[in-house]
């Protein structure tokens, strides 16, 4: 395979075959983007500045005062493990979500189960998402608040997640692995090396019309 | 795996080639394009130095922060004006079609690509916005992408995906008067969960489905991803070409429209096509149903009682408890006669036409009540126009309804058209996640747009089978 490269020089992806750190707990089935990053929070043309914003209205009452939630917790600043339950990040597409987990401090997410696109999303800032059974999530969350400064370790490669003695069998989606622990997850430079065969795909196409097809205008 | 499904041919004739990491790169043959998540895309293009690969085959418009009242330049609020021009210099720097409100074809993505016909079977759409997978209803493969994946799409006109397992939903018998194709959706999302559909692309069949028109099959595909699939997808039928022939792309060129066609058919799922899983539901079972909690599966039809927790399965109970709480209702009460004070006629699930038909002829010579506030944003310039032309903006106005301008207003709050405070609202949109219509507290129930209608006028969840002379068109 060759080495993706950007016309401005810019390094390809790097390689994450694993993250380590200390958790962060955040608990419950189905939390959406919504809850993540609110759309109010959306009306901007950059990502820069999110990070303040994630679980924004769970951390904040109307009056701007904390609220219980352990984003707002002393012991988890520096957190850069998020560990959830099942579905987590369902609902919108918005990339702003894991960009405001990202830029608050978050490199790997673990819990019982992703929605597609938030995993997805997830993938293109090289952030994993670790999956294992509920049981073993929920223990990781106990000890994640019992042991704050402790640390966990992903290993995106082998499928596993180490703390304390315990050591979990967990599962990186597997074309989400390769990309990881390749360094292939920025797919633009990827597919820009197929130029050819996309044109040629797209002259297959019987509803795409050759002045469509750049190169093809002729 | 599935085999010889709509998905695996429309699949197939779009993959490039399988890329190192396993997944299929595919090619993109629409990529609609709004302005809240594509500026940060723009922006990764052009710090790489590189252009639109196929703008000829994208198309934009403004929805998700565009004003709904006084669209005057520069929008009042700041932000909003400054992602408008964000938008504008993107696409007109790079030859995209803009459906601006000044062109007259603004309105939402998904209400405008199909009323456009840049929405074709066969095809594949993508757009930054999860609720893609309404193009699904002209036997298109379309589904939601994220930001660095738009820049993926601008950059080389495609998407890395891995191909998904196909479920075929068939809806069987025919509906009850006064259930609607939202009714469907709702009681699927129900009954699958919302995250059933994870790793799947639902195939919506049977005859209920058959004897849908496009928008209510639209109405159906949209919702494919509250019930956790990214994408869903009804095969073209002669109903499909009805509408096909009446856009902007075949309206006055019936010799192209017979020049697609044998593909539109030849991607058609087989008769003897194996899916990785069928369900069957009942349609004449179906009852108008409505959400009683906070995500899109905590959904009961109008006579059903309300779940008690307990009697969930144990990973649901924990969100069923915090829902009821937020909604203040009780297990064993019905939905009917839950007190609303907004009534939101509008969104990407149900702001076509035929929605504001089937709503306006239930609220003709009816009066919306003194504590709700109503409104009705169409879907788009076009079908506020149209809607104009058959008078159904009067009948709206003269019941009590506020009639607004194209977007996506109150499904999503991001402009000012918002909850307030703890009110509840009766919604004909997609979600109803805490927060979603624009304030933490408020409460959202979601309904068809005969029941929006029905809710408006008596101030609570209605049954609208119970109210006298319910109009079908």
């Amino acid at each position: 395979m060759s080495s993706p490269e950007f016309s401005d020089g810019e390094a390809p992806a790097e390689k994450v075959t694993e993250v380590s750190g200390t958790g962060i707990p955040v608990r419950g089935n189905d939390i959406d983007t919504d809850q993540i990053i609110p759309a109010r929070f959306m009306k901007v043309v950059t990502f820069d500045g999110l990070g303040q914003f994630a679980f924004f209205d769970q951390r904040f009452d109307d009056e701007d005062n904390e609220k219980d939630h352990p984003f707002n917790e002393e012991q988890y600043r520096g957190a850069n493990v998020l560990v959830v339950n099942a579905n987590f990040g369902c609902g919108s597409s918005r990339e702003h979500a894991p960009q405001a987990l990202m830029r608050w401090g978050i490199d790997a997410v673990v819990g019982e189960s992703f929605a597609e696109i938030f995993a997805g999303n997830c993938l293109a800032l090289g952030i994993p998402t670790v999956t294992a059974d509920q049981e073993d999530i929920e223990a990781l969350q106990d000890y994640v608040e019992a042991n704050p400064d402790a640390e966990v370790d992903i290993d995106v490669a082998e499928e596993t997640i180490t703390y304390g003695d315990t050591v979990i069998d967990a599962t990186v989606h597997d074309a989400q692995r390769k990309a990881l622990v390749e360094g292939v997850w920025d797919t633009t430079a990827l597919m820009g090396a197929n130029e050819g065969a996309v044109r040629e795909t797209a002259r297959s196409l019987p509803y795409v019309p050759a002045e469509h097809i750049p190169g093809d205008e002729a | 795996m599935s085999e010889g499904t709509l998905y695996d041919k429309v699949w197939d004739r779009h993959k490039v080639t399988r890329l190192p990491t396993g997944q299929d790169q595919l090619f993109v043959g629409l990529h609609l394009v709004h302005e809240v998540t594509s500026p940060q895309a723009f922006g990764m293009l052009k710090e790489r130095g590189q252009e639109v690969a196929f703008p000829e085959r994208t198309h934009a418009t403004v929805d998700h922060i565009v004003p709904t009242g006084n669209r005057d330049r520069p929008y009042q609020d700041e932000a909003a004006e400054s992602m408008m021009a964000e938008l504008e210099e993107n696409v007109r720097g790079s030859g995209i079609d803009f459906s601006d409100p000044d062109s007259g074809n603004q309105g939402i993505v998904h209400v405008i690509g199909p009323e456009q016909g840049l929405t074709q079977p066969g095809m594949t759409i993508v757009c930054g916005d999860s609720h893609t997978s309404t193009h699904g209803a002209f036997g298109a493969l379309a589904f939601g992408i994220g930001t660095s994946q738009i820049r993926d799409v601008l950059a080389t006109g495609c998407v890395a995906m891995e191909k998904q397992k196909v479920r075929k939903i068939e809806v069987t018998g025919e509906l009850g008067e006064g259930v609607t194709a939202k009714d469907v959706i709702l009681t699927i999302i129900g009954e699958l969960g919302t995250d059933g559909g994870v790793g799947y692309v639902y195939e919506y069949a049977g005859e209920a489905i058959e004897d849908l028109g496009m928008e209510g099959r639209m109405s159906i595909c949209n919702m494919s991803i509250e019930g956790g699939a990214r994408a869903g997808y009804v095969n073209p039928d002669e109903t499909t070409y009805e509408w096909l022939k009446e856009t902007d792309a075949f309206a006055d060129d019936p010799e192209e429209f017979e020049r697609l066609k044998p593909y539109w058919e030849s991607i058609r799922t087989d008769d003897d096509a194996e899916y990785d899983d069928v369900v069957t539901i009942d349609g004449s079972a179906i009852e108008p149903t409505v959400t009683w909690g906070t995500t899109p599966g905590q959904t009961a039809g109008i006579t059903e009682p309300i779940p008690d927790p307990d009697d969930l399965p144990e990973e649901d109970r924990d969100t069923a408890r915090r829902a009821q709480k937020h909604m203040r209702v009780e297990p064993g009460d019905t939905m009917e006669g839950y007190e609303i004070d907004v009534a939101f006629l509008g969104s990407c699930t149900n702001a076509r036409l035929k929605d504001l038909r089937e709503a306006a002829a239930f609220v003709e010579g009816r009066e919306v009540d003194d504590d709700v506030r109503a409104m009705v944003v169409p879907g788009s310039q076009r079908v506020r126009d149209a809607a104009e032309a058959e008078g159904l903006d009067e009948v709206f106005k003269e019941a009590g309804f506020d009639w607004r301008e194209p977007g996506c207003s109150m499904c999503l709050g991001m402009n000012d058209d918002q909850l307030v405070g703890d009110e509840a609202s009766a919604s004909s949109s997609n979600r109803n996640f805490v927060g979603r219509q624009g304030s933490k507290d408020g409460r959202t129930v979601l309904m068809s747009p005969i029941m929006v209608a029905a809710a408006a006028v008596t101030g609570k969840v209605t049954d609208v089978r119970e109210m006298e002379e319910v109009a079908t068109v």
